[in-house]
């Protein structure tokens, strides 16, 4: 059983990165095929939220943009509350092929360890049987 | 960002193994009623959950040892002996954060992006979703026309 911490996929496309480019890091092109209503402030540090027709939204941060080759982004992790402040990183990377694109998305940092410590086994056995014993008390204590 | 990528098993051991400490409490039915239990009322005694589940209190007893070994529960000391059980979430958010990069589909909105480009030029060759790991493909392919059949999700 592997975690998965870093996904990746690349498309050709039979456009131009300068196409390509306006559907990643507009508003307008992104809301077409990714989000259902898109806003997006394009520079690094620059702030974007996406939001989906089922009503979830996404906060994002603007990481790198550099115009036409590389789009780099983190949100936020699915599942996590919205308050949890580990992110995963996208970055898109236009490579020009021909009269195309190839296109490459590449996700990382899934696998973040946790911020609490793991307790260990050992603890974990010593305090429960703590807690059995103090079971036992309960109840001879309430006869 | 290098353009180095890791591999999908690089990942520390224990993180991978708090995420299947998580899926194995979660196999057994019982173990997964006293972390509803726990969840929706908050910390409880192993008497408190057996009045409240339809579970002997030997029984509650036996899973809440393997739970806190899994770091899902821990205990903590009330009045009069009594020990309560308490909900860890920490382990839940490192599997959900497991399920997060499976569940994350890339393909379908890659399929999207290819299709509205397409749409927006009638004229236009369509494109291919080849939808294939880096490190499987040679870099150095000829053009788009030197066509391998598309293994990425049926489209």
């Amino acid at each position: 059983m592997g975690f998965p911490d870093c996904i990746e996929r690349t498309v050709e496309l039979a456009h131009p990165p300068a196409r390509v480019w306006g559907a990643l890091t507009t508003a307008e092109g992104l809301a077409a095929w990714f989000g259902h209503e898109v806003a997006i402030d394009l520079h690094p540090g620059g702030s974007a939220r996406m939001s989906w027709s089922d009503g979830s939204t996404k906060d994002m941060r603007v990481e790198r943009v550099e115009k036409p080759t590389v789009f780099g982004f983190t949100w936020q992790i699915d599942g996590l509350p919205d308050e949890d402040p580990r992110r995963t990183y996208v970055e898109f990377t236009l490579e020009p092929v021909g009269a195309g694109t190839r296109l490459t998305v590449v996700e990382t940092g899934f696998a973040q360890l946790p911020g609490d410590t793991y307790r260990k086994a050992y603890d974990a056995h010593t305090v429960g049987w703590a807690s059995e014993l103090g079971e036992i008390v309960a109840h001879l204590d309430a006869v | 960002m290098s353009s180095a990528k890791s591999s999908l098993t690089s990942m520390p051991s224990d993180t991978e193994a708090i995420a299947e400490q998580v899926f194995v409490a979660l196999t057994d039915p019982t173990r997964r009623a006293i972390l509803a239990a726990l969840a929706e009322g908050g910390p409880a005694t192993a008497t408190d959950l057996a009045a409240r589940l339809p579970i002997t209190r030997q029984a509650i007893a036996k899973h809440l040892t393997l739970l806190a070994e899994a770091g899902l529960v821990t205990a903590e000391h009330g009045e009069r002996r009594r020990v309560r059980h308490r909900l860890r979430s920490a382990p839940m958010r490192v599997a959900q954060q497991y399920l997060a990069a499976l569940a994350r589909d890339w393909d379908g909105p890659l399929d999207a992006l290819t299709d509205h480009l397409d749409r927006q030029l009638t004229a236009a060759p369509a494109s291919r979703n080849i939808g294939h790991a880096r490190d499987l493909e040679d870099l150095h392919d000829p053009t788009i026309d030197g066509v391998k059949p598309a293994r990425g999700p049926a489209s």
